[in-house]
């Protein structure tokens, strides 16, 4: 697995829980390391062995965390480059929603290794929409319903959403707009410099 | 956009507005290129601007833009011209570089093609324009947004590229950081002297080539220690490794910090003493350290005694100092100070040499 998702749910321990939390996940792991680095590559069952370690320390539903996860890539401070990426996709909730199919091909102009999950839209009409989530690391889905929670908030959207489980081999997401401009959303300037 | 709308001062026109001003069959025409093409501009047969795009309008917010020449609007780089009309449109289909007069001073691309009869002014001409590379500051400096683009407009995911860019090189430097904090450690590591933390051989060789290099005066103090292999065979390793730390530790104290005490085998050491070139103060150091050493060593309950032999040389009796030759030198007087029976300091002198 990248780095960079390694690195992500560290950061998301780390922040939410606390260093000593993040030294008894990693210990609990298996592990002998403290930290990843971003930029470099770990075997696939790495990340596993964290995230059920963490599920352990918790004594939480994986489920739910990698749902707080989700939210905390977009809403942490620390994490605002991520959110303005994913601003990029464009300028209302809508927009954004149909950005998701070219996500994976985004990530990998960024970082051309990263690769992220196929996530395809369905669109029902009247506000309904499904995610097709298609990841070899079933979970994923849930970190993106996290994710899109915290980002219609950003855009001052109204959203409904639900993981209905694995359908076919990939998860599905259901999205119910029910406004897209409820309230007024954090700004996003084209042209802001990022610390 | 609707909040750069209300900036706008109220001189400047609407961008719908100037829709009108192109006669004719134009208009429709020119509302067709305001989606397509936001940032052109139609200019009749004199050259001053009749119809604009309404990104063009927003980069000219704060001064007139209609009824202006456009060669006084830009500069126009490449190709070269006088800025005439007849001069644009000699240039038609070329690729122009321009630049904004006044303000910033934005970059843009352009290409003009002359307009067909019927389709806008007579003897009129159509540019587009384009901020290229400069777009990240375009976007910050005019305030644009996504819609200011056309849709087919690459810019949006230019300016996505660049942050992500920006990141993904942040997060780089942050790993090239930590590897170099590694890397210093390793080498630290490298040249230590485990057991007594002092230098080793190989940091001593590097030191005394790059003291050579330099062209730097300094004296080496090679010691070897009397009665040592004693302590092993009655306190056993533990007690040798203690009396090993403590002389290290009184070489230490003995010298200045930027001077360097290496360990170079089992009870040998060598002294690189910066900027020395009077044998008095090398005999005075060497006498010194010797008559610490000599002081009894308490270990587990057992006190031992043991000594010092040494051998120096100095880098200004040399006319080029070399390294090998040095050492082999300062061995030969330490030798010779064992063969005087041990517990002395002898300077080399140059009879010493073929033994």
């Amino acid at each position: 697995m990248h780095g960079l998702i390694n690195r992500a749910i560290e950061r998301f321990v780390r922040d939410t829980y606390g260093r000593g939390a993040w030294g008894a996940v990693m210990r609990g792991a298996g592990l002998d390391m403290t930290e990843f680095e971003p930029m470099l590559s770990y075997e696939g069952d790495v990340t596993l062995r964290v995230l059920n370690a963490l599920a352990g320390h918790l004594d939480r539903p994986l489920s739910d965390i990698l749902e707080d996860l989700g939210t905390y890539l977009v809403s942490h401070p620390k994490l605002e480059p991520v959110r303005r990426l994913l601003r990029f996709g464009g300028p209302t909730f809508t927009e954004f929603l149909h950005s998701l199919d070219d996500l994976p091909a985004r990530a990998q102009l960024a970082v051309s290794d990263l690769h992220l999950p196929e996530l395809e839209l369905r669109e029902y009409g009247q506000g309904l929409y499904a995610i097709d989530c298609q990841s070899g690391a079933p979970g994923f889905g849930h970190v993106i319903v996290g994710l899109l929670r915290a980002l219609a908030d950003d855009y001052g959207a109204l959203v409904m959403l639900e993981h209905k489980g694995l359908r076919g081999g990939s998860e599905i997401i259901e999205v119910r707009l029910l406004s897209s401009e409820h309230a007024s959303g954090r700004s996003f300037d084209l042209g802001a410099r990022t610390a | 956009m609707t909040d750069m709308d209300a900036h706008k001062p109220a001189h400047t026109p609407a961008p719908p507005a100037p829709c009108a001003a192109t006669p004719g069959a134009g208009a429709e025409s020119a509302a067709m290129m305001d989606v397509l093409c936001p940032m052109h501009a139609v200019l009749d047969a004199t050259g001053h601007v009749v119809h604009a795009g309404p990104t063009l309008f927003k980069i000219f917010a704060t001064r007139p833009l209609i009824g202006v020449r456009f060669a006084e609007l830009f500069e126009i780089k490449r190709p070269r011209g006088d800025g005439s009309m007849r001069a644009l449109v000699d240039s038609a289909g070329q690729k122009m570089h321009l630049r904004i007069r006044g303000g910033a001073r934005t970059d843009l691309k352009g290409v003009l093609v002359p307009l067909p009869p019927g389709s806008g002014p007579e003897g009129g001409a159509m540019v587009n324009l384009s901020f290229g590379i400069s777009v990240v500051a375009a976007v910050r400096d005019f305030g644009l947004t996504g819609s200011d683009f056309a849709a087919t407009d690459l810019a949006v995911e230019m300016l996505y590229l660049v942050e992500a860019k920006n990141a993904a090189m942040e997060a780089s430097r942050t790993l090239n950081l930590r590897l170099q904090g590694a890397m210093v450690a390793a080498e630290e590591q490298a040249y230590t002297d485990t057991l007594t933390g002092l230098r080793n051989r190989r940091a001593l060789d590097c030191m005394l080539e790059r003291l050579t290099e330099l062209e730097q005066d300094f004296a080496l103090i090679h010691i070897d220690l009397d009665y040592f292999k004693a302590v092993n065979d009655t306190g056993g390793h533990p007690a040798g490794d203690h009396i090993l730390c403590e002389v290290a530790r009184i070489m230490v104290e003995e010298t200045r910090s930027d001077d360097t005490v290496a360990r170079i085998g089992g009870d040998e050491f060598v002294l690189a003493l910066k900027r020395l070139s009077d044998p008095a103060r090398v005999h005075d150091i060497a006498a010194r350290v010797i008559e610490r050493l000599q002081e009894p060593i308490s270990h587990a309950g057992q006190t031992y005694r043991i000594s010092a032999s040494a051998g120096s040389v100095l880098s200004c009796h040399y006319d080029r100092p070399n390294v090998a030759l040095m050492m082999k030198q300062a061995d030969a007087a330490l030798y010779e100070a064992k063969h005087r029976g041990r517990g002395r300091h002898i300077a080399f002198v140059s009879d010493m040499d073929d033994l």
